[in-house]
């Protein structure tokens, strides 16, 4: 640039009448820490304040009911005018057989799915494949529910003709396939995150693509998978649309999974869409259904925190 | 495990032998050239590596020493487009064709990185981890073979205390010593060396140096490298690549001392690279 030019503008003056200017306003700067401080605060006291109307609530309940009771207790028959029990073991059954069908549904395919994302498929299947993942994640489900109701059922119905219309079995499958993108796309991320020279490490000893990817990639993303298995098993225990639409409306405390049943979920459904009168036990027992809940997603959170901690791998 | 010890000791003795005669070609290399895509990388080498020699291959950045040893044990196939013509004849075999079982090939051609690479498990299973994919099962025998194989990579009085601990506990040249010892289990027939030494202080270079040394009464060993003294130190044969080529290779005092190209000598007199 010719010398000439610098007459002409100087960008440190430039820095220097914007600094000036600056001074003189008001320092947005400082307000920000501020700002985003009190966006962090809101979250956190809504969070505390749903938790506190819960415990709130349950203890009016349990008033009414005793806990021993509640939590002992084999049969839930809340709507029963002479004889009311509230036993909270057959909806945390009906919740279980379901959680533990979809386990058995996401854990493997998601677990695959994720191992052949990560390991085996080309550039271009995993570009093709992760996205309709995502989608598959974000499907309403409601729309699962149905898809359980008109079409899972019906076929299972073929399989095993004593199924009844509203059963454990078919909710169980369909909220498998709906956690199952979530088990697959978080342990594909986990186990992605193993660094490339680990698996040339492996290779360089004459392991196959297998042994490297058994005996070397699955431990060292153990932490990470274990978290995202936790993690979509707790969005199962919370599901909700999938087991009212398909999973019936009978407490039941049986392991038969071709029953109709209730989840603690679907229980809360009922009675805020019935007409439950406020103030009453009934009104009151979701409350407790819903701490139960709460109680049991908290558990797997910790517990999700607590592996991915113990099992940290360093790399 | 009596087996393969008698064996080894056996072509122990072969391999004496055989220093006092003429020595055997552990490869040798014919018109390889390697493209990635486009980009024509090695063009029409031919080298032949001798056993239980140091041969080290030096260049500046870019000029394929890399990629050649990657394609020594084919480690090169897993860059995506890599094509090759030619010929490697490993003890007699093309592994270039497709034939040849990469696993095999790499059971008998270990390789050590330029980063430390331990997996995430503790210093024992590091080791034993070769020797159990190829089936060893024996707790007795994997138990020796950690305890050979750390000791051969000198490290074992460093970590014998604590083997269970995790290998990444261990410093920058702890880890690649035990790199070369988890190499050292399956007792390969060669080791390729991809700058072993650039991520380690001077200390630890001149450990693992010192190693090289010991091990090529055994092994065969490829060392590919940035550092012009380390070749002259520790090696027997020199090859110096410029842009995919090869344009001298002798042994390692002539070259250093009377290089014969224009080109090696501005090389190794630092005139460029």
């Amino acid at each position: 640039m010719p010398r000439g030019n610098q007459k002409e503008y100087s960008v440190q003056q430039m820095i220097t009448e914007k600094r000036l200017k600056k001074k003189n306003h008001f320092n947005f700067e400082k307000l920000i820490p501020g700002l985003l401080l009190l966006t962090a605060v809101l979250s956190v006291l809504t969070t505390i304040g749903i938790v506190f109307t819960l415990i709130f609530e349950t203890f009016i309940f349990f008033d009414r009911v005793s806990i021993i009771e509640f939590f002992t207790n084999k049969k839930w028959y809340p709507f029963s005018a002479t004889d009311a029990s509230f036993g909270i073991m057959p909806l945390v059954v009906g919740t279980l057989k379901v959680t533990g069908i979809a386990a058995v549904v996401a854990v493997p395919i998601g677990l695959a799915t994720a191992i052949y994302l990560s390991e085996y498929a080309s550039e271009k299947a995993r570009r093709i494949i992760k996205p309709i993942l995502e989608v598959l994640a974000g499907i309403p489900t409601i729309v699962y529910g149905f898809f359980a109701l008109t079409f899972v059922t019906p076929i299972l119905k073929q399989l095993i003709p004593s199924l009844e219309t509203f059963n454990a079995l078919s909710p169980g499958i369909v909220v498998g396939i709906m956690i199952t993108p979530m088990v697959a796309s978080l342990s594909e991320d986990a186990m992605s995150s193993v660094p490339r020279s680990i698996r040339e490490g492996a290779f360089a000893l004459g392991a196959t693509k297998l042994e490297t990817t058994i005996k070397v990639i699955l431990p060292a993303a153990v932490s990470g998978i274990t978290a995202s298995v936790v993690l979509a098993l707790s969005r199962a225990i919370g599901e909700t649309m999938i087991v009212s639409v398909a999973g019936g409306s009978t407490p039941n405390a049986s392991f038969d999974v071709t029953s109709s049943i209730q989840t603690m979920t679907a229980y809360i459904v009922q009675v805020s869409t019935g007409d439950a009168g406020y103030q009453t036990t009934i009104y009151y027992s979701i409350y407790a259904v819903g701490m139960t809940l709460f109680l049991f997603t908290l558990f797997m959170n910790l517990f999700a925190q607590f592996i991915t901690r113990k099992f940290k791998e360093e790399y | 495990m009596n087996v393969t010890l008698l064996r080894s000791q056996s072509e122990q003795d072969e391999k004496t032998q055989m220093t006092h005669m003429e020595k055997e070609f552990v490869y040798k290399t014919t018109d390889l050239n390697l493209w990635y895509g486009s980009t024509h990388a090695l063009k029409n080498v031919n080298l032949d590596l001798y056993e239980n020699e140091v041969t080290a291959i030096i260049g500046p950045s870019g000029c394929g020493k890399s990629t050649y040893i990657k394609t020594l044990n084919r480690m090169i196939e897993m860059v995506p487009g890599v094509k090759t013509s030619g010929e490697i004849q490993y003890r007699g075999r093309n592994i270039l064709d497709k034939s040849y079982g990469v696993e095999d090939l790499r059971t008998q051609v270990g390789m050590v990185f330029q980063k430390p690479n331990p997996f995430p498990k503790s210093i024992y299973e590091n080791i034993a981890y070769g020797p159990k994919i190829h089936g060893i099962k024996n707790k007795k025998v994997l138990d020796e073979i950690v305890e050979k194989s750390l000791r051969g990579a000198a490290i074992w009085d460093e970590v014998k205390d604590r083997l269970k601990e995790n290998a990444y506990g261990l410093s920058g040249g702890q880890q690649q010593r035990l790199c070369i010892a988890r190499c050292l289990a399956i007792e390969p027939d060669v080791i390729l060396m991809d700058e072993p030494t650039s991520a380690l202080d001077p200390i630890s270079t001149l450990k693992v140096e010192e190693l090289i040394q010991e091990l090529k009464k055994d092994f065969s060993i490829i060392i590919v490298t940035h550092n012009m003294q380390q070749a002259a130190r520790i090696s027997d044969r020199t090859a110096f690549f410029l842009s995919g080529e090869v344009v001298e290779y002798r042994d390692t005092t002539t070259i250093f001392s009377n290089p014969t190209d224009k080109r090696t000598e501005d090389y190794i007199s630092g005139r460029f690279g």
